[in-house]
């Protein structure tokens, strides 16, 4: 596993019914691409976050596929709908299988 | 397709003028909601420079990049602290001691940033915060110091900066801290390198003006660490000094070397009255 992995999510306490909100998402990782060399000329294995998934009281509100290009530190700004009150619940996928996971109560 | 390229050509229209025009803008900084002094009147011991106002960094930079200090989640830089507060509870060294056992909440170290570096009467030395820092680990926890300029070490300062961040800075000047703030502004203005420049060249001479693509600034160190987009990581102040000097091609001064402890009393001492705002974001 990645060393220092915290995942923070900002998400407003609460909304009314059908307003469109802003999300925020940040982890934190190296994002090792995989591509670069260490001092001693060894491939450094790859290590990034390569999926992120948001759902919303089980309904999937956005998934996406990450590639090795991407910078350390994924942040992921979107909008989402607010038909009800729940949970949001946000998932991180490790190349290494470790899975981070943050959830967020919202009040309509 | 035409019209794109019509709105693009009238969008560079707008902007050009604003591009070129150089010098700091007017907007405000907010962190969070809690306002920053960002410009103020310069410090009695510049009179002879003829800056009248001391500037933020801030001021200098694109608003993408300014608005990204302006919400602490959007500030890369608070995953250092993030990462640091872990490091404070944690025990470490022969004492079994953490930053917590002595000190308790990080909170404690409200307006420790904005009067370092400092001269401590009981050790006779300068120090800056890092140097402090490790004394804590070294006499008080018994533990490993930190390397300078590694990362723990800038998450740590982050950290503790940020406990004061919206105080002004005021580093002392006076007393024993004179002989350093002599020496400092010794290499201030001394010419460095094949290019010969000296930090007031540029600092001073030049602020608001483009180097090359670079905007800049009046070098004020109020903002640091800074969390630097090139870097995607947090720099130090002895960093950023040794970047500066590197790039005049010469042979630059070591991290935490007396030269580079002088010449940090020295600027931050150019910023008294300025915010505090480290972890800033920089371009």
């Amino acid at each position: 596993m990645a060393s220092g992995v915290k995942p923070r999510v900002k998400v407003p306490g609460s909304a009314s019914a059908g307003e469109g909100i802003v999300i925020k998402t940040l982890i934190s990782h190296p994002m090792e691409s995989g591509q670069r060399k260490d001092g001693d000329g060894n491939p450094i294995p790859r290590s990034i976050i390569n999926r992120f998934t948001c759902d919303f009281n089980g309904q999937n509100v956005i998934d996406v596929k990450m590639e090795p290009a991407i910078s350390t530190n994924p942040y992921f700004e979107f909008e989402a709908t607010v038909p009800e009150a729940g949970e949001f619940k946000f998932t991180w996928y490790d190349d290494d299988g470790s899975v981070y996971e943050d959830a967020k109560a919202i009040t309509v | 397709m035409k019209f794109k390229a019509m709105t693009a050509l009238a969008a560079l229209a707008i902007s050009a003028p604003m591009l070129f025009a150089g010098g700091a803008d007017d907007d405000t900084l907010t962190i969070d909601g809690q306002e920053m002094i960002t410009k103020t009147a310069a410090p009695a011991h510049m009179a002879e420079t003829g800056i009248d106002t001391i500037m933020s960094g801030w001021h200098f930079r694109e608003d993408d990049t300014q608005a990204m200090q302006m919400d602490t989640f959007d500030n890369p830089g608070m995953i250092a602290v993030d990462q640091a507060t872990d490091a404070w509870n944690t025990v470490e060294g022969t004492a079994e001691k953490s930053c917590a056992s002595c000190h308790e909440g990080p909170e404690s170290m409200g307006g420790v940033r904005a009067v370092y570096p400092k001269w401590n009467a009981e050790a006779g030395e300068m120090r800056t915060l890092a140097m402090q820092i490790n004394n804590c680990r070294t006499e008080q926890m018994g533990a490993e110091p930190y390397k300078y300029e590694k990362a723990e070490m800038t998450a740590m300062e982050a950290l503790i900066s940020v406990q004061s961040r919206g105080m002004p800075v005021n580093v002392a000047i006076d007393g024993p801290a004179a002989e350093y703030y002599e020496k400092g502004k010794e290499i201030y203005y001394t010419r460095y390198g094949q290019l010969e420049l000296s930090c007031a060249n540029c600092h001073e001479d030049n602020y608001g003006n483009y180097i090359r693509a670079d905007h800049l600034s009046q070098g004020q160190i109020n903002g640091f660490p800074t969390y630097r987009l090139k870097n995607a990581g947090l720099v130090q102040t002895h960093n950023r000094f040794r970047g500066c000097i590197r790039d005049t091609r010469a042979e630059t001064f070591a991290v935490g070397s007396p030269e580079f402890v002088a010449l940090e009393v020295y600027v931050a001492s150019r910023g008294n009255g300025l915010s505090v705002e480290g972890p800033s974001v920089r371009q």
